[in-house]
């Protein structure tokens, strides 16, 4: 069992509400770096000394938080309205199981039963506004005394391994946590790696836009857990990547435009060191990179990322090979970029 | 002055892929640059020094292109691909596009049940001549840029990429014509324009110009049809007031206005509904940017037909080298 992804992904971190999170990650990385501080936005931002072989400054990022639910409004039958927090497909929440507020109180995401639906109902997709969290309270008063508007839902998974596959929530992004811990765990690199642990990727790649701004970096790399989409298809079509095929890499995304050189830098180490990656299918989504890119005189970064299937739902999937081959891919690249790599003449 | 245009509408440069488009820009440049850099992200910044007395000026004109780039490949050997910036699937049938490697490619869409309709951008493919993903010289992440030669017939010029070779033109020409000026100016050839104005946002952030000036194409309202606006070709340098992403600082309009009055410069005064430039990047970077755009008029913009009027050419080079010689009062 992996301890790391495990204690990761059960615990709770929904976008801006990651300090359950950070202190968990501060505990795992504070013995392998020389400094850490948190910022004004909550980053967890951590310096390890390089062996000054290298006069570059590197930044790693992998953002901390994971998409969830906010308590808007408790009806007059004690059951609580909600909004997303981050990205949703409705139709994943119905009949789920939430954790709510700082007390973690269980609820469920109720649902009309299959005997009760009306036929055109059947074949509709019941709307987030329509849903309510259940916490089976008695009355408005009882719900009200237990959870508060403005708290935070998560869902609740116990993290699992069937063989090679691992099953949890939040995948995205504490697969890249888990690989950025064990990078700083590893021996000095040949520069001083700034690690972030950034929040609210999830509402709009915020954290990572001041994180990048205070760090100001040469280079930046990005660990995330992207969406894999690998099931049967009858069109012959690419998977945007497949569970089991290795470290995924961007190449342009629907915000991002990763910097060739790096891309480069990343193909070349994975094939010299023998390790298996897939180019994502160009296209949507988006990751830190993007703020990462634009800040101040503009950065260079690129992206690798463990596949993950059903992304933004309660249960996602990764290949345990794929994420042990990220966090090779990942050191390989760091330890072989030089200055060359990113220079322009 | 055609033989530059040629060379560069001509060029492989789609945007994140500009790296050929410096190498062309950068030697036309050298002689009259007192220092030329190049980036993080790529932008080629040519400088041109004041005598002390100006502001920091940065110009901005784009070097990268629409383009293309592959998904997947089909056990068949064709291509599947996204779009790199605003690429119109109705422009597409019968074109051809070129990849970095060389490999040309034609674009061509699955099965037209409707001729009425235009199929989305993912039931188009394109034939490089491979019959499987094992003969095909490109692969998934590789981006392409159309392919047609450049055409002058009368003043009019006809080519893939007027949007913003030409602009990249107007700043290569001024550079050229302007013997002196008083302002420290930053000739910014910047990247990813057409993806969301990142290149020169970056390049803004790090030069931090006290006024930034964009030389990029706008439509017209001259054709069948068109949608009204009041720009037509062969009426002289478009003065932008506002696009869908920008006002122009109303200090660097007036000043436009006066230069190209006293220089009898025709002009036109621009407002574009849809679509931005570098400007915008530029105002808002760092505490702000007094910007504005030049924009060079132009049919068919994001087909592989771009009609600019030389003419219009000229009097945006006469215009930015009317204001860049001279002092900036805003």
């Amino acid at each position: 069992m992996n301890e790391l992804l495990k204690n990761l992904t059960e615990a709770v971190g929904v976008a801006s509400n990651e300090k359950e999170v950070r202190l968990l990650i501060r505990d795992l990385i504070v013995d392998h770096v020389d400094e850490w501080h948190v910022d004004a936005m909550g980053n967890l931002l951590a310096l390890k000394k390089g062996t000054g072989a290298s006069p570059l400054r590197v930044l790693v990022d992998a953002h901390m938080d994971e998409v969830g639910l906010m308590i808007t409004d408790v009806d007059s039958n004690g059951t609580f309205k909600f909004e997303g927090v981050g990205g949703f497909n409705d139709r994943t929440l119905l009949g789920k199981v939430v954790q709510v507020g700082p007390e973690k109180i269980i609820g469920v995401i109720g649902a009309r039963p299959v005997h009760l639906l009306k036929a055109e109902q059947r074949n509709s997709v019941v709307k987030m506004d329509a849903m309510r969290i259940d916490i089976g309270a008695k009355n408005k008063d009882a719900a009200s005394g237990k959870v508060k508007v403005g708290e935070y839902a998560a869902f609740v998974t116990e993290y699992e391994e069937l063989g090679e596959t691992a099953v949890g929530k939040a995948f995205d992004n504490r697969a890249g946590c888990a690989a950025l811990i064990e990078l700083l765990r590893a021996r000095p690199y040949p520069f001083d790696v700034y690690a972030s642990f950034s929040v609210q990727e999830e509402v709009g790649l915020r954290g990572a836009q001041v994180a990048a701004y205070g760090v100001n970096p040469d280079a930046a790399l990005v660990l995330e857990c992207t969406p894999a989409y690998d099931l049967p298809n009858d069109d012959d079509v690419s998977p945007n990547v497949a569970l089991g095929k290795g470290p995924s890499i961007y190449v342009m995304d629907g915000v991002t435009i990763q910097d060739p050189r790096l891309v480069a830098h990343i193909t070349r180490t994975a094939a010299a060191n023998g390790i298996p990656f897939q180019i994502r299918q160009p296209g949507g989504g988006g990751t830190n990179t993007a703020v990462i890119q634009r800040t101040r005189g503009g950065i260079p970064a690129a992206t690798i990322a463990v596949p993950g299937r059903h992304a933004h739902t309660p249960t996602m999937m990764i290949n345990l090979d794929d994420y042990a081959n990220v966090v090779k891919l990942a050191e390989a690249t760091l330890r072989s970029l030089t200055p060359e790599v990113i220079k322009r003449n | 002055m055609n033989e530059l245009i040629k060379k560069l509408v001509e060029a492989y440069g789609p945007s994140g892929f500009e790296d050929g488009m410096r190498d062309l820009i950068r030697p036309e440049v050298e002689a009259y640059a007192d220092e030329i850099r190049v980036d993080a992200l790529g932008n080629l910044i040519a400088i041109k020094n004041g005598d002390g007395s100006g502001l920091k000026v940065m110009i901005a004109a784009h070097m990268d292109e629409i383009g293309v780039m592959v998904t997947h490949v089909t056990k068949e050997g064709f291509l599947r691909f996204t779009n790199i910036g605003g690429v119109l699937p109705h422009n597409l049938m019968g074109s051809r596009v070129q990849f970095a490697n060389g490999t040309i490619g034609l674009i061509y869409s699955d099965r037209i049940e409707d001729r009425g309709k235009i199929h989305p951008l993912n039931k188009f493919y394109i034939d490089v001549g491979a019959s499987s993903p094992d003969d095909c010289p490109v692969s998934v992440g590789d981006a392409a840029g159309f392919v047609r030669p450049f055409m002058a017939q009368g003043s009019r010029l006809t080519a893939k990429t007027m949007d913003d070779r030409i602009g990249c033109v107007v700043a290569i020409e001024a550079m050229k014509r302007l013997k002196s000026t008083p302002h420290q100016v930053y000739f910014a050839f910047t990247v990813q324009e057409e993806v969301g104005v990142r290149g020169a946002m970056t390049a803004a952030n790090h030069l931090d110009p006290d006024v930034g000036i964009a030389l990029d194409v706008t439509l017209t309202g001259d054709v069948p049809e068109a949608r009204p606006m009041a720009i037509s070709l062969g009426k002289g340098a478009a003065i932008k007031v506002k696009d869908s992403g920008m006002i122009a600082h109303a200090g660097l309009v007036r000043l436009m206005k006066q230069r190209a009055d006293a220089a009898s410069i025709p002009y036109q005064l621009e407002v574009l509904d849809g679509g931005s430039t570098d400007a915008r990047s530029m105002q808002i970077a760092n505490a702000g940017t007094a910007a504005g755009c030049i924009s060079i008029p132009c049919r068919y913009v994001h087909s592989q037909s771009e009609t600019v009027d030389a003419g219009d050419v000229e009097s945006c080079i006469q215009l930015l080298v009317e204001i860049l010689a001279n002092p900036i009062e805003l």
